[in-house]
C-alpha cells in the first residue's frame, strides 16, 4: 500500500548541527495489516512515521501510496492526501485545551465544509463506541489518561480514513489501558483499517494484533520479523 | 445552538440597531425642522453671529468677533486662561481680503 | 458555494470556542476596544453635527459686523459710522446692535444681554433663554436684579423663556428693552456696541468691506463668511482635548495592534501545529485567525458606535460636561440635531476593524506555514 524506496532524512543540513534521522530505509507497508516500527529512542521511528503520514518531506528517496509518487506532490495536494488517507495517535495526546472533548474530535472535519450537524453527529457515534460518550462536553483538560487516548482515537477516525498512523501510543497508559487499547486497533483493523505504529513497549509489538515488526536504529532496519 | 449561529444573531442586532441609528437621526432631522427654524429666525432676527457654548469668557462665547487682543483684555497671561479656551481655536484671518488695504 | 460557507461557519466555531476560553482576558479586550471606539466616535459624532448646525444657522447671520478697536480693545462705536457706511454702494441697511455680557454675581454666571431690534420686549420686562432661566431657577413671572453701572439695582421681570431646543443660540440670552440696556451699561445715545451690514450683492461683499476699513481705520469688519469658517473650525483636530483623546486612542490601537503582532505565545504556537497535524492547511488557519480579529474588532465597533450615538444625542454628551463647561456656570442643554457623516463612520469602520483583523493574522503567518511534524516531537 505504501512504498517507501531509499528515504533518507537530514535534519539542519548545512549547518554543525546537520544529522541524518533516516538514512536510507525502503520499506513496504501492506494494506489492512498492523506494522509496528520498534527501536529505542533516537532510531527515527517518529520521523519515519512523519514521512509516510506527509507531515514532513524526505530530503531523498520516493515514496508511493498506492501507486502514486507524493513525494513530489505540492503541498495543498499533500494536505489534501493526508487529510483524506490518514488519521494520526500522537504520543502526547495533543488535545486542545479549553474547549470540549467532542470538539477536539470535530477538529479535523471542519475545514473540509461539512454540514456541521453531520460532523457533531458522527463524533458522538464514535465516542459511543469508544464508551467515552458522557465525557463529550468535559473540558479537555479534565480527561483521565485512557478517556483522552480514546478521544484521540475517534479524533483520527473523525474524516475515515484508511490508514491509522500510532506514534508510541501507550506512552501514557498504564497496563489494562494499553490492553485496551490493543483491542481498539484490533477491531479497527477488522473493519479493514492500515495501521501503522511506532513503540518500543513490549505490550504492542508483542501483541497478536500485530502482523509485522521492523526493527530501526540508528536510522536504518534492522531487519524484518514477524 | 451553535456558537458561530449566537454570533451572526447577535451581529444581526446590532446591525439593526445601527441601520435603526441612521433611520433615527434622519427622523429627527426632518421633526427637528421646525426648531432649527426656530433658531434661524433668532439668528435673522437678532443678527446674532455666534453659538451659546462657552459661557466663561467674552472670547470664548462670542468665537468670531474675538481677535487675537481680546483675550490678552481679561488679563495679560489670559490666552489659555479659561479651560474651553483650549478646545477653541481663533477665527481664521483671511490674509487675502487685506492685502490691498496697505 | 455551501462548503465555502459550511468551512468559515465551522472554523469561526472553533475560533468562538477559543475566544470563550480565556473568557476574562477576551472580555477586557473587547470592554476596553470598545470603550475607545466609543470614546473616539462620540467625539467625532458631537463636533460633526455642531459643525453642520452652525453652519445651516448663521448662512442667516449678517453678511458683515464692523467693530470699533480702541488700543487694541474692541469699544463702542458712534453712531454717525452708521450712516457712512450706508453711503457706500451695494449696502441694502446697517443697522446698529446693542449688547453686552453681565455678570451676575448671585450664580456667577455671564449673561449675553441683547436688545432686539423689533422692540418685542417692553421695559421692565426681559425674555431669558432656558439657560439663565435654569441657572436662576426663574421662570416667567419671576425677577431678576440688575446692578446697574451707576450701582444701582433694578428689577425686571420675565416675560418669557425660549424654548430648550433653541439653547444652541439662546440659552444666555436676556433680551432687554434699549431704554433698560442703556440704564444697566450706562451706553451713551450716540454709540452702539457694533454695526451689522447687509449687502445686496454678496460678490461685492469684499470690496464693500475694504471701503469700510478705508473710510473707517478704527473700525474692524467680520465677515459672515469667516464666521462660518470659524465654527467649522472648531473643535479643530489641532485643539487640545481633541488632540488627547486621538491620541489616546492611537496609542492603544497601537498597543492591541501590538500585542497580536508581536508574536504567537508557545501555547498558541503548539495549538497550530496540533491544527496542522490534525489536517488543517495553512489557509485554514488564516481563516480562523482572521476570523478571530474581526470577531473582536467588529463587535467593539458597533457597541462602541451604538453607544456613542446614544451618549451624544440622548444624554447630550454627558461625559464630557465638565470638560465642556470648564469654568462656566452657566452650561447649555446640548440639544443638537443628529447630523451624521457616512463616510466619518465608514473610516472609523475601517480604522477599527482593518488594521486589527490583519494585525491578528500576520503574526500567525510564520507559525502557520510550519511543517506538521514539528508537534510530533
Amino acid at each position: 500500500m505504501i512504498e517507501l524506496r531509499d528515504i533518507r532524512k537530514v535534519f539542519n543540513s548545512g549547518k554543525p548541527s546537520e544529522f541524518s534521522a533516516v538514512q536510507g530505509i525502503s520499506l513496504f507497508i501492506e494494506a489492512h495489516k498492523a506494522t509496528v516500527l520498534k527501536g529505542p529512542s533516537g532510531s527515527g521511528k517518529t520521523t519515519l512515521l512523519s514521512l509516510i503520514g506527509c507531515m514532513a518531506r524526505p530530503t531523498a528517496g520516493r515514496i508511493r501510496l498506492l501507486h502514486t509518487e507524493i513525494t513530489s506532490l505540492p503541498e495543498r495536494f499533500l494536505t489534501e492526501i493526508r487529510r483524506k488517507t490518514f488519521g494520526f495517535i500522537f504520543q502526547q495526546f495533543n488535545l486542545i485545551k479549553g474547549i470540549t472533548a467532542l470538539e477536539n474530535a470535530m477538529l479535523p472535519a471542519y475545514p473540509l465544509g461539512e454540514k456541521f450537524s453531520s460532523i457533531k453527529k458522527r463524533g458522538l457515534h464514535l465516542f459511543e463506541l469508544f464508551n467515552i460518550a458522557p465525557k463529550a462536553n468535559s473540558k479537555a483538560e479534565w480527561l483521565s489518561g485512557g478517556e483522552a487516548q480514546r478521544v484521540t482515537i475517534a479524533r483520527a477516525l473523525m474524516n475515515n480514513p484508511s490508514v491509522i498512523i500510532a506514534d508510541e501510543p501507550t506512552a501514557h497508559l498504564d497496563t489494562k489501558l494499553s490492553l485496551e487499547f490493543m483491542e481498539i486497533l484490533g477491531k479497527l483493523k477488522e473493519d479493514g483499517k492500515t495501521l501503522l505504529l511506532a513503540s518500543h513497549d513490549p505490550l504492542v509489538y508483542e501483541s497478536r494484533v500485530v502482523d509485522r515488526v521492523v526493527n530501526l536504529r540508528d536510522g536504518r532496519i534492522e531487519g524484518a520479523g514477524e | 445552538m451553535r456558537k458561530s449561529s449566537v454570533f451572526f444573531i447577535y451581529l444581526f442586532i446590532q446591525i439593526v440597531l445601527l441601520g435603526s441609528m441612521f433611520t433615527h437621526a434622519s427622523y429627527k432631522q426632518q421633526t427637528g425642522l421646525s426648531h432649527l427654524q426656530e433658531k434661524v429666525n433668532l439668528v435673522q432676527r437678532l443678527g446674532l453671529t455666534d453659538l451659546c457654548l462657552f459661557t466663561e469668557a467674552s472670547y470664548t462665547r462670542h468665537l468670531s468677533l474675538a481677535d487675537f487682543h481680546t483675550a490678552f483684555q481679561d488679563s495679560p497671561m489670559a490666552l489659555e486662561h479659561f479651560p474651553s479656551g483650549s478646545l477653541v481655536i481663533r477665527p481664521p484671518m483671511d490674509k487675502k481680503m487685506y492685502e490691498n488695504v496697505d | 458555494m455551501r462548503m465555502w460557507i459550511e468551512r468559515h461557519r465551522n472554523i469561526l466555531d472553533f475560533t468562538l470556542s477559543s475566544l470563550v476560553r480565556r473568557k476574562r482576558k477576551n472580555a477586557a479586550l473587547v470592554s476596553v476596544y470598545t470603550l475607545i471606539v466609543f470614546l473616539l466616535a462620540s467625539v467625532l459624532l458631537f463636533t460633526y453635527a455642531l459643525r453642520e448646525e452652525a453652519s445651516i444657522l448663521l448662512k442667516e447671520a449678517p453678511e458683515m459686523i464692523v467693530q470699533r478697536l480702541v488700543a487694541g480693545r474692541h469699544d463702542l462705536i458712534p453712531v454717525t459710522y452708521l450712516e457712512r457706511i450706508e453711503a457706500i454702494r451695494g449696502v441694502s441697511s446697517v443697522k446698529e446692535r446693542l449688547w453686552g455680557y453681565y455678570y451676575d454675581p448671585v450664580v456667577g454666571a455671564n449673561y449675553t444681554l441683547m436688545v432686539a431690534e423689533d422692540q418685542d420686549v417692553a421695559p421692565g420686562l426681559i425674555a431669558v433663554g432656558e439657560g439663565v432661566s435654569r441657572t436662576r431657577l426663574a421662570s416667567p413671572g419671576d425677577t431678576i436684579e440688575f446692578r446697574t453701572y451707576q450701582g444701582v439695582t433694578i428689577e425686571l421681570e420675565i416675560r418669557k423663556t425660549f424654548s430648550s431646543e433653541s439653547g444652541l443660540v439662546s440659552s444666555d440670552l436676556v433680551l432687554i428693552s434699549e431704554d433698560d440696556f442703556r440704564k444697566v451699561f450706562g451706553t451713551p445715545k450716540e454709540y452702539a456696541t457694533d454695526l451689522t451690514v447687509r449687502v445686496r450683492n454678496p460678490k461685492e461683499l469684499p470690496t464693500i468691506a475694504m471701503k469700510v476699513a478705508e473710510i473707517l481705520p478704527d473700525t474692524r469688519q467680520v465677515l459672515r463668511e469667516e464666521l462660518l469658517r470659524t465654527y467649522d473650525a472648531i473643535f479643530n483636530w489641532r485643539g487640545g482635548i481633541l488632540l488627547a483623546i486621538l491620541f489616546g486612542a492611537v496609542l492603544a490601537f497601537i498597543i492591541f495592534a501590538w500585542d497580536k503582532a508581536s508574536g504567537l505565545s508557545v501555547e498558541e504556537k503548539r495549538e497550530i501545529g496540533i491544527l496542522k497535524a490534525i489536517g488543517w492547511e495553512t489557509s485554514d488557519i488564516i481563516r480562523m485567525k482572521f476570523w478571530e480579529g474581526l470577531v473582536v474588532s467588529l463587535s467593539s465597533f458597533l457597541m462602541g458606535i451604538l453607544l456613542a450615538y446614544i451618549h451624544v444625542f440622548f444624554t447630550s454628551f454627558m461625559l464630557f460636561e465638565p470638560v465642556l463647561k470648564g469654568w462656566a456656570v452657566l452650561y447649555p442643554a446640548f440639544k443638537i440635531t443628529p447630523f451624521i457623516d457616512g463616510a466619518q463612520v465608514a473610516s472609523l469602520f475601517f480604522l477599527t476593524v482593518v488594521p486589527y483583523t490583519v494585525a491578528t493574522i500576520i503574526p500567525c503567518w510564520r507559525a502557520a506555514i510550519v511543517d506538521p511534524d514539528s508537534v510530533m516531537r
